[in-house]
């Protein structure tokens, strides 16, 4: 009897590509519901126009690179590129705004690189920082979450459409009118009309830990890694390097001295921390790939989010901090690359 | 108290729960294959040189024969497993990569499985001098049974030029779907007890480890009735969890002693000698029966077979004749693996012989999902699970750049090729299949270089010795010189006058 041949292992593949996007999809969701709650139903708006833009341009590209199209919406990943892109993004954003930073994320930050697997820099984040250069007084638009006792404007489905689609509010309403400092902006602005952090979180903008509303979406945030570490999605390394690179600096200075600087609470719970630690920074692409290196790769992480938050012109250091270590993975991959067995620790350091 | 079992769990690393897929094949005790009607034995079953054949086509052999001897300080001879007639030498389809074809004796069995005087060929081995006994060893044609078929004598002797303290009997069975070494051990565990002992009387040592997993409680149990029964204070039981790839013989010896074998060493670097179960029965049934191994216990499995069992088949028995014999294969059967569904290797025909290395035969029905290869994105997961601290994902990018200098340095000649980060894969690239290939294009390399270097040493040598005789030339011409113009004038016309009559003479 004839047989057909293969290359051993002959065991299913317990994963792909694929599903493993998929899974951090879904774990996006609480969060999405939140950010939806305090925020309005622009997410929804981003969020499209993200995924539209995100996957016709991987299919663009993978179609004149001559790869096949269909794996653009297979592998997930864009999809995810989008959702990240959309949680950094203004809930009011113009639709070309969101196109440009999703375009720019997938044609020149992932597939100008070589595509899935290639990319240096974290696309979305990439996206994210083009829009945020280029379009800084879209990117600063920020309303009040919708929280009763705060001066929030209730925008219907219709208007959020108007104002996406066409950049024009309904006539009662200016941008100035619903623009809210976020809690990181107060914190800045707070900070250098001298301020005590306690007189700054007077502000009935400001709740327990965070922002109120901000800090809710957080837990929802960490809620969904907490899922994904379970399911060993994602290593518990990255995570934990980044709360940690948060943690310590606040932690230290708010103890030497806690009128000059922000709660390590404060920190964790507002901008983009928690989505940092579990969404964006592990990214396995643009990540350092050994366990000691990915803990060493997400505390610089933290490390820079905290200086460029403290000392930086900008009011949260997440994206830049994270474009910053992409760039020193392969520094990181190669000096943290664990002893192998039966080698001792002095060949290590030759090789 | 010898008979309890102790646990144990070294320093471990990566590896995988694989499901086991064992109950199938171990539900029935082992069954003997009859003999077939035709015995294919491959002249090399063993790593090293192929044996030689001592008999010639038309002789008639019985059961138990020597039919090829030992060729070279590395090799191992076979044996008939059946009485019959030589029919032929030929080239025929081997367990190797594919179902290469190889060189094999063919012998047409006469059904009467008459053998050799068994009884004479067993001996006292308490008796005998440990290099005796090693020398009786060889002569049975006894190799590794767990898969890498090194010749056992060999491997003893040289352990016995290190310094040695324990001897590991290796029962863990770590790859899925395989149960040979657990029935034997639930079997015959007085076989492996005896292989042991006198394995350690070889080596003049008295500590024996016998370790298995903890997931085989009746070969555990077996295995400690034998123990208290043969009361000997020497052998010690020890479990170890049951992990992927835990029973390689290096990860073996990480478990139990605690001490990372180097890398490119042996265990006996770490003072121990692993052998396989299988070997170890082996042994003592050549040694105290006087049956050289002409039959092994093999598990055939796989949702491609009707009814998964262990069976005792006799060497060069085909895998087609075992599978009738175990009662055919089911509807789809497509792939036919020899060896595990880890390491194994597929190959394209059942005309292949049962060897001494062929642990189990896995058929599988439904085809292998094979997922497109995907860039590597990666993530890591191989990393986790390299059971010797790699990092596959690094390997792969320097195997697809061939750059075998940083490939060296990144340890892939430690891969062991388990497997693990081959199947944990997300984007499904066919890591251990690069490995293999690079790791060849490795030693093609270094055989290239060790040739040019040949070369360059032929060439610096023959240069050294055309300079050294002229130089030799020139010398004994100016000493010539010079003792001509010592000699004098007249003694210089003699000579002239002696030459020019020379020269007149021809």
């Amino acid at each position: 009897m004839e047989f057909e041949r293969r290359e051993s292992p002959f065991g299913t593949p317990p994963t792909d590509v694929g599903s493993t996007m998929r899974q951090v999809l879904y774990a996006l969701v609480p969060a999405a519901l939140a950010y939806v709650w305090y925020f309005g139903s622009g997410f929804i708006l981003n969020l499209f126009f993200a995924s539209l833009f995100c996957v016709a341009g991987e299919a663009f590209m993978r179609r004149v690179r001559g790869k096949d199209v269909e794996y653009a919406l297979l592998d997930f990943s864009a999809l995810v590129t989008a959702a990240l892109l959309t949680f950094s993004l203004p809930p009011l954003t113009p639709w070309w705004v969101t196109a440009t930073a999703a375009l720019f994320a997938v044609v020149v930050a992932k597939h100008l690189y070589g595509g899935i697997g290639y990319n240096v820099f974290n696309p979305a984040m990439a996206g994210y920082v083009v829009a945020l250069v280029a379009f800084p007084a879209y990117m600063a638009f920020w309303p009040a979450p919708r929280i009763g006792d705060l001066d929030y404007h209730y925008l219907t489905f219709y208007e959020t459409a108007q104002y996406t689609l066409t950049g024009t509010l309904p006539d009662y309403l200016t941008v100035d009118a619903i623009t809210r400092a976020t809690p990181l902006d107060a914190l800045k602005t707070g900070f250098e009309n001298m301020q005590t952090f306690r007189e700054i979180h007077n502000n009935p903008l400001m709740g327990d830990f965070g922002g109120r509303g901000w800090e809710w979406i957080g837990n929802f945030v960490a809620i969904g890694g907490g899922w994904l570490l379970l399911r060993k999605v994602i290593r518990w390394q990255i995570p934990a390097g980044v709360l940690a690179g948060v943690l310590l600096p606040s932690g230290i200075l708010y103890v030497l001295g806690s009128g000059l600087h922000a709660s390590p609470g404060f920190h964790l719970f507002s901008g983009g921390t928690i989505l940092c630690a579990f969404f964006i920074a592990t990214d396995p692409v643009t990540a350092a790939t050994s366990p000691r290196g990915r803990l060493v790769y997400g505390f610089c992480i933290g490390i820079l989010i905290y200086a460029i938050r403290r000392w930086g012109s900008y009011a949260d250091g997440v994206a830049f901090a994270v474009l910053l270590m992409n760039m020193a993975v392969p520094a990181i991959d190669h000096l943290t690359r664990p002893r192998i067995i039966g080698h001792s620790k002095h060949e290590k350091d030759k090789a | 108290m010898n008979g309890a079992a102790t646990y144990d769990l070294g320093p471990w690393y990566g590896g995988l729960r694989l499901p086991a897929e064992k109950a199938q094949s171990t539900a029935q005790p082992i069954r003997e294959v009859p003999v077939p009607e035709r015995l294919v034995l491959p002249l090399a079953q063993h790593s090293g040189d192929p044996a030689q054949p001592v008999v010639d086509v038309g002789d008639r052999v019985l059961k138990g024969q020597l039919v090829a001897a030992a060729d070279g300080i590395l090799s191992a001879p076979v044996h008939a497993s059946s009485s019959g007639t030589v029919a032929a030498f030929q080239s025929w389809p081997v367990s190797r990569r594919f179902g290469e074809n190889a060189p094999c004796l063919v012998i047409e069995c006469d059904g009467k499985d008459e053998a050799v005087d068994l009884a004479a060929a067993a001996v006292d081995y308490e008796s005998m001098q440990p290099d005796a006994l090693l020398r009786r060893i060889l002569e049975g044609g006894i190799v590794g049974l767990g898969g890498a078929v090194f010749p056992t004598a060999q491997k003893l002797m040289q352990a016995r030029s290190m310094t040695l303290d324990t001897l590991i009997v290796n029962g863990v069975e770590c790859e899925p779907c395989i149960s040979c070494d657990d029935m034997l051990m639930r079997e015959l565990p007085e076989e492996v007890l005896g292989g042991a002992r006198i394995l350690l009387h070889a080596l003049g040592i008295d500590k024996c480890l016998v370790v298995l997993e903890s997931d085989k409680p009746q070969a555990l149990h077996a295995m400690a009735d034998a123990l208290s029964a043969l009361g000997d204070e020497r052998i010690v039981l020890k479990q170890v969890p049951s992990i992927y790839p835990s029973g390689g013989e290096d990860q073996v010896v990480q478990l139990v002693r605690r001490t990372e074998v180097p890398s490119g060493g042996l265990p006996t670097d770490v003072g121990c000698l692993v052998h396989n179960v299988g070997t170890v029965a082996a042994v003592w049934r050549w040694i105290c029966r006087g049956e050289p191994l002409i039959s092994r216990i093999t598990t055939v499995t796989g949702d491609g077979v009707l009814h998964p069992m262990n069976v005792r088949a006799r060497l060069g028995t085909t895998i087609a004749d075992v599978i009738e014999f175990t009662g055919g294969y089911a509807e789809r059967a497509s792939h036919l693996i020899v060896g595990g569904p880890m390491t194994g290797k597929s190959v394209t025909t059942d005309r292949v012989p049962v060897v001494k290395a062929t642990n189990c035969i896995l058929v599988l029905s439904r085809p292998v999902p094979v997922g497109d290869e995907k860039p590597c994105i990666r993530c890591g997961e191989c990393a986790e699970v390299c059971p010797v601290v790699l990092q596959p994902q690094e390997l792969y990018w320097y195997t697809l750049a061939d750059n075998p200098q940083r490939l060296r340095e990144l340890g892939l000649r430690d891969c062991i090729e388990c497997g693990c980060c081959d199947l944990v894969c997300p984007s499904h690239i066919p890591l251990v299949s690069y490995f293999r290939r690079s790791k060849a294009r490795i030693l093609e390399l270094a055989a290239e270089k060790e040739r040019a270097e040949r070369a360059r040493r032929r060439f610096e040598s023959r240069s050294q010795r055309l300079e050294i005789e002229q130089r030799k030339r020139r010398e004994d011409l100016a000493q010539q010189k010079l003792s001509a113009i010592q000699a004098g004038p007249e003694d210089i016309r003699a000579m002239v006058d002696r030459a020019r009559s020379k020269k007149s003479d021809e």
